[in-house]
């Protein structure tokens, strides 16, 4: 990654090092994770060390340090979450997916992750895909949200084929 | 959107504002929180739009989508104004026969009502419905009269009054006294006097102050704080602003949790749109008051809603919590004097300013005034936002305004307090909700997340529940906190196992102790109390899975079996589809059979049988 690339996020942000999460934030949402270039060019325009870069980066679970599959799958595991059987949900990815929360499967399809809580606590249990809310999961609702998202994959690339082909 | 330049203008404006809504017939009020976005309430307000405008109606009825109205599990949800007609579980589809038939020739149409699960009878107004009715609803009544992306309709109905009263009326050290008489505690659950916090920044000399509005609501099970800030975040910021104002500061910030994308961008709204009007900025309405606030997104770290641990946070930093021998007020964000409250707090202020602080005093307890905000959710009936005064008992707020148990299973303890506070058994329900009687009975109020279990929730397992999420979250800086979850951790995993034995149950309760009083911050300080409040309230569930190596609630993996019924089973399939770890084998129409080896014991299967044929023993 170029410096280029972190331009527009940098701007009227440099040599400002309590502008350093803000800056991380950015990146994380556009390019999906922090690589250890972009960790260090943030250290070198804000004037921070990249040993605290990278120390930031790790400590707030908001960042994620390697690239991220095309669906983000996002089990809220808060108390009201969890009272009414988000764990079940963890035991879904965990079998459909063979993946465990934290993780992207190999085809760069899927990444599992729980969050603490997305403050829609009373549509619980609660699944984000993708920025998207989907309420009341059950086991059942999630293994077709999965599969659906699997099957438009295929579609498109069937799609992209034909395209190619005419 | 006109430049306000002094105090007399703003009155204009709003008279201007209110003028123009009257030529209005009606509103049709649409929640657009995140709760009913999840239900497509977007696509619902789009589509009755576009059959207002179709019908030509849009000059005499107004659409107004909404921040959260609390009651997320009916949602989408409309309300129309004036009459307060309440429909529920509105679809895109509705919209062209709500036109036709309600706006138009004034008809109800009786599949939009709601269904009280108590009564099992229809309600058409909104404040006939028991979950609303029971409540006391004053900071979310707000959120139905403004659109939160639009500073007008916050001024129409009188917002940003109560700075221009302070800033053309009052001096500093009146709203100080004014807000400490009205007996405003923090609402972010250590109830630290409001006004006392105020005086002491005052006090500091030093030009440069800070005030920061903590909205980094990470107790899971609480979202109240979301819904002020995305329903009013304007209500917010005057509140900030009168705060400034008093104690001298020029610089805010709201910190914010990224996991709340719309509470981010209606509060960056609120900002941009304050700052063109001249409410933020230099010389705010031709006073000598110049304030302006800056938008900080948390990182998902729970201990940043410790203040210390948050003020690093926004100087760019590890959130790690200091030691407070100094206080806050006087050495805070980059060492200044800086006062930090959360939402509801500073939401409380401009009507506070407005109306008296005997008004404010006049409801709640000896300790504890005004309402306060709590989000009901888990096992009950009905589940949301509900505000009642300070000193309602968690037996009226359960089942009066939550309607009773969900499944009709029993209803066994609530969880107040998040990861700091505990599990209260029935026997206490009749304890009133502030801020001193449940820390006496062994949790504590916390920001208001009050999660109901019954008789299916086992509470070691909630124990264990909350020590996982603060082994997760403890940032690790002091030993106790660090070293001292882990171990109950350990002993709590070891008892749901089915490896407990009966002296580790002491050893339990005297780690709790020390961890509660050795630990650096607020986090560790209160980690122990889910433990505690569990060991003290249900100790047989403890002595059950400890000496019986049974789970009572069938919860605990270890401790239970999953095996069908083979004279209930008929052998539909489903649970073998539903079984993601493939344990489950059967001819169609002949009952089916869990393989025990494979069975993960993950209870899918339970939840996707339609003939209880599964049981867990």
């Amino acid at each position: 990654m170029n410096m280029s690339t972190l331009d527009p996020i940098l701007k009227g942000r440099r040599s400002q090092p309590h502008q350093l999460i803000e800056v991380l934030q950015d990146v994380q949402e556009t390019h999906g994770y922090i690589s250890e270039e972009a960790m260090k060019t943030v250290a070198k325009e804000l004037g921070v060390p990249v040993i605290e870069v990278l120390r930031v980066a790790s400590f707030y679970k908001a960042f994620s340090l390697q690239p991220r599959g095309k669906n983000v799958i996002t089990i809220c595991t808060g108390t009201a979450c969890h009272v009414r059987g988000s764990n079940l949900l963890i035991d879904q990815v965990k079998g459909q997916l063979k993946i465990k929360p934290g993780e992207t499967t190999k085809d760069g399809l899927f990444t599992v992750e729980c969050v603490n809580c997305v403050g829609a606590c009373a549509l619980g249990p609660v699944v984000v895909q993708n920025g998207s809310y989907n309420h009341h999961v059950t086991p059942g609702k999630l293994r077709k949200i999965i599969e659906k998202s699997r099957g438009t994959r295929k579609e498109e690339a069937a799609n992209a084929k034909t395209q190619k082909i005419r | 959107m006109p430049r306000l330049r002094k105090s007399g203008e703003l009155k204009a404006l709003q008279r201007e504002l209110q003028e123009k809504n009257r030529n209005f017939r009606s509103t049709i009020v649409i929640c657009g929180g995140t709760g009913c976005q999840a239900s497509k309430s977007p696509e619902v307000i789009a589509a009755i739009r576009k059959e207002i405008a179709r019908q030509g109606l849009d000059k005499d009825i107004l659409v107004r989508s909404t921040g959260c109205h609390g009651f997320c599990e009916q949602g989408p949800i409309m309300v129309f104004e004036p009459g307060n007609l309440f429909y529920c579980h509105v679809s895109p589809e509705d919209a062209a026969a709500i036109v036709e038939k309600t706006v138009i020739k004034g008809e109800i149409i009786e599949e939009l009502l709601y269904t009280d699960p108590v009564s099992g009878l229809k309600v058409a107004k909104e404040e006939d419905i028991p979950f609303y009715s029971s409540q006391d609803r004053f900071l979310l009544s707000y959120s139905k009269k403004v659109d939160p992306c639009s500073i007008e309709d916050y001024i129409a109905i009188g917002g940003y009054s109560a700075i221009e009263r302070a800033l053309s009326e009052i001096d500093p050290e009146t709203v100080i006294s004014e807000i400490s008489a009205a007996g405003l505690r923090g609402r972010g659950g250590a109830g630290f006097p409001t006004g006392r916090k105020w005086a002491e920044a005052r006090e500091v000399p030093g030009d440069e102050k800070y005030v920061i509005c903590n909205a980094d609501e990470g107790d899971p099970g609480a979202y109240m704080d979301r819904c002020l800030l995305e329903a009013n975040p304007h209500l917010v910021l005057e509140g900030m602003m009168i705060g400034a104002w008093a104690v001298g500061a020029s610089q805010g910030y709201i910190y914010v949790r990224k996991e709340y994308p719309l509470a981010v961008k209606h509060a960056r709204i609120a900002v941009q749109q304050a700052r063109e009007m001249g409410l933020l900025g230099e010389n705010i309405l031709g006073s000598s008051f110049s304030f302006d606030v800056e938008i900080a997104r948390g990182g998902g770290a729970f201990v940043c809603g410790e203040s210390t641990a948050l003020m690093a946070s926004i100087e760019g930093k590890v959130g790690e919590p200091r030691p407070k021998d100094v206080h806050t007020v006087k050495e805070g964000l980059w060492n200044k004097p800086t006062v930090l409250n959360n939402v509801e707090t500073w939401a409380n202020v401009p009507s506070i300013i407005m109306n008296g602080s005997s008004w404010f005093a006049s409801k709640g307890t000896k300790g504890s005034k005004g309402t306060k905000i709590f989000a009901l959710t888990g096992q009950v009936k009905n589940t949301g936002l509900v505000e009642v005064a300070m000193g309602t008992t968690l037996r009226s707020i359960v089942f009066d305004i939550g309607g009773g148990p969900k499944n009709g299973k029993a209803i066994k303890a609530v969880q107040t307090g998040g990861p700091s506070g505990g599990c209260l058994p029935v026997s206490k329900f009749d304890q009133p909700v502030d801020f001193d009687s449940l820390t006496d009975a062994g949790s504590m109020m916390g920001s208001g997340g009050m999660v109901v279990m019954d008789e299916g929730t086992c509470m070691v397992d909630v124990a264990k529940y909350f020590l996982s999420f603060l082994q997760d979250e403890s940032c690790g800086k002091c030993v106790p906190c660090r070293i001292g979850v882990d171990r109950m951790l350990e002993i709590v995993t070891d008892i749901t196992e089915g490896r407990g034995r009966p002296e580790q149950l002491s050893l339990l309760k005297e780690l709790a102790e020390t961890v509660s009083e050795t630990s650096l911050c607020g986090l560790g300080k209160t980690a122990s109390n889910p433990v505690l409040s569990t060991l003290r309230y249900f100790q047989e569930e403890y002595a059950a899975h400890v000496n019986h190596k049974s789970c009572p609630a069938g919860v605990c993996k270890a401790l239970i079996n999953y095996t069908i019924r083979p004279e209930k089973c008929s052998g539909c399939g489903l649970c073998l589809k539903a079984c993601p770890h493939e344990a489950i084998t059967g001819e169609k129409k002949k009952a089916h059979y869990i393989k025990p080896q494979e069975c993960m014991k993950c209870g899918i299967c339970v939840s996707e049988c339609k003939f209880e044929a599964i049981t867990v023993n």
